[in-house]
């Protein structure tokens, strides 16, 4: 091993494990410290974390897939079923106004979390791709056959398929901003894309098959010089970074909970009001009305009237404890041990025979997607899962990237705050394991 | 969970390194497309079947090495057997790798023994039946393609 990767010893302190790359590292590394990490603490709070897989320990880094959820998340939820669980916004008992109030609180952490106007903004959805599809149909009403929206081509399925059902209802014109072999935007070519007709720019803020960190605040500035509000797919953003949606400028962002260290089935759309307040319902039904009668009705205001139905009441609440969890930690420190993370596992995995990483942009997440010569990635996962660590092997839901770099599938490992140098340690092994197995 | 040689047998690795009868067919009188959208395993699988006899049989695509191999022991075992024979042995195989209690012994199958680790993995059965799926719609139906949805 010649990679010079950073191990924590058991002050937390940073060790330089090797000097061999040590100009290298000095180089790489930012200056933040993620000497205040202290990831044994951390793992502490995710008592998932804690078991064996196959006699191994498990590491999981299949965080982009989804995240594990913290100690008080799990326990605000259990608590809110055996002691607070009512609907929201109806009935004057007890239970109803404990739930309702934090429900609501919870859209208020929201709010604070990303830096909305007012949680007027915030919409609470199933996740992501919901929040991709209230706009493809809602927003999507206002299209008419000829406008356009430009797309990338590194997006989730999430952000195609819906703007493809649109095309199909409306005539809309689907423009595609194309990538570089690095796995960046090619940022030159978007000018051209823009016309009079451009209605939407829709992008991924990070991209969850090749870990690229978008430059999206120059791209949204980019569009609002032509009037064309921007969608960020903020899914595999959020857990690695703080979104400041005004400081970003975007008109809609678009989140998961479960990837945020969150439960499932609960995510948000943020929305610019005025946006907002133009757009028709997306779904009917209760909770989104005013007042309903054969002949008319009258629609709640902001966000209800984007919410028909029982929302995800436990969900939410536990979103919102994910949030409060994550704004008790060190971010910086956090962001600076995940940068250091990416580092290991990069220079790891390089040093593996046969193996190519798919996606080597300048600004990238702690994400490594990467195939291997003579080892399919779904062997790759099985013998990984053998040693008990979780990968996540497939196209990513993003087939065009794979199509791009001419590849069926990848293995990609994703990390989180707290995986750890030693986990990366175990998968380069695993890797060398496979290899010798199959190859 | 067993051990990963039981699943990646001597065998199984050479038939998904050295896979046999990878080829095109141009007189086949059955070309069936096998897909298995969940990890994106795809195969054409040739037959020739004459008087009720596979007199060739062959294949082409890109997958992990379960499919490969287990398409490849399928093309050396089906090879001139009956129609009959060739549809038992698919139910032998599938019985093999999906029932909670097998009936079949992987002992009386010969090299297609080796796909019997296979049952351990529920996620990777569909990797080892693709082929023998293909075989199956290529031999009973008119289909040109089949996934394993």
């Amino acid at each position: 091993m010649i990679s010079a990767c950073l191990v924590e010893h058991e002050s937390g302190e940073p060790i330089q494990e090797s000097f061999a790359g040590g100009v290298s590292m000095n180089a790489i590394v930012k200056p933040r410290s993620a000497a205040g990490w202290d990831v044994a603490r951390v793992r502490r709070d995710f008592p998932i974390l804690d078991q064996e897989v196959h006699g191994h320990p498990l590491a999981y880094l299949d965080n982009a897939a989804t995240t594990q959820k913290p100690r008080s998340v799990i326990e605000t939820m259990d608590q809110y079923y055996r002691r607070d669980n009512a609907n929201v916004h109806r009935g004057v008992h007890a239970l109803a106004e404990r739930a309702t109030t934090a429900f609501e609180a919870a859209r208020e952490s929201v709010r604070r979390f990303i830096n909305a106007r007012s949680p007027r903004e915030i919409v609470f959805v199933r996740g992501t791709t919901e929040a991709i599809n209230l706009v493809a149909s809602s927003f999507g009403q206002g299209l008419r056959e000829g406008d356009e929206i430009i797309l990338t081509a590194m997006e989730h399925h999430a952000n195609i398929v819906p703007w493809q059902l649109l095309r199909e209802r409306t005539g809309i014109v689907l423009r595609v901003l194309p990538i570089t072999p690095a796995g960046e935007l090619d940022l030159d070519v978007l000018p051209g894309l823009f016309s009079a007709r451009t209605r939407l720019l829709a992008l991924t803020h990070v991209s969850n098959a090749l870990g690229t960190i978008n430059p999206v605040e120059k791209l949204v500035a980019m569009a609002h010089e032509h009037d064309v509000p921007v969608l960020l797919d903020g899914a595999q953003a959020m857990p690695h970074m703080r979104v400041d949606v005004q400081a970003l400028d975007c008109d809609f962002y678009a989140f998961s909970g479960h990837k945020l260290f969150g439960p499932t089935g609960i995510g948000v759309l943020y929305g610019r009001e005025s946006l907002l307040e133009a757009m028709p319902p997306y779904q009917g039904g209760g909770e989104m009305i005013r007042t309903v009668s054969f002949e008319k009705t009258t629609f709640a205001g902001l966000p209800h009237r984007f919410e028909a139905g029982t929302p995800d009441i436990a969900g939410a609440i536990g979103l919102g404890r994910a949030i409060e969890y994550l704004e008790g930690l060190d971010w910086d420190a956090a962001q600076a041990y995940e940068h250091r993370l990416l580092e290991c596992a990069t220079d790891r995995l390089k040093e593996i025979p046969g193996l190519r990483i798919i996606g080597e942009a300048r600004d990238k997440v702690a994400l490594v997607s990467f195939v291997m010569d003579d080892v399919h990635p779904h062997d790759m996962g099985t013998i990984l899962d053998h040693r008990g660590l979780a990968v996540r092997a497939g196209h990513h839901c993003a087939m065009p990237v794979m199509t791009f770099y001419q590849v069926p599938a990848t293995s990609r490992a994703s990390m989180a705050f707290y995986n750890t140098v030693e986990e990366i340690d175990r998968l380069a092994a695993a890797l060398r394991h496979a290899r010798e197995l199959l190859a | 969970m067993s051990e990963l040689n039981d699943l990646y047998q001597e065998l199984i690795l050479d038939h998904k390194r050295h896979p046999r009868n990878f080829r095109d067919m141009p007189d086949a009188t059955r070309a069936v497309d096998g897909h298995n959208p969940l990890c994106g395993d795809q195969l054409r699988l040739f037959v020739k079947v004459v008087d009720g006899r596979v007199e060739d049989v062959s294949f082409i695509g890109v997958g992990c090495a379960i499919s490969m191999a287990s398409a490849s022991m399928l093309t050396e075992t089906v090879k001139g057997r009956t129609v009959d024979e060739a549809q038992r042995l698919f139910a032998d195989i599938h019985d093999l790798l999906t029932s909670a209690q097998p009936r079949v012994d992987p002992a009386e199958l010969g090299n297609l023994g080796a796909l019997a680790g296979v049952h351990e993995y529920p996620m990777r059965v569909k990797c080892a039946t693709l082929s023998w799926h293909t075989l199956d719609t290529a031999l009973t139906s008119d289909e040109d393609s089949v996934t394993t949805e």
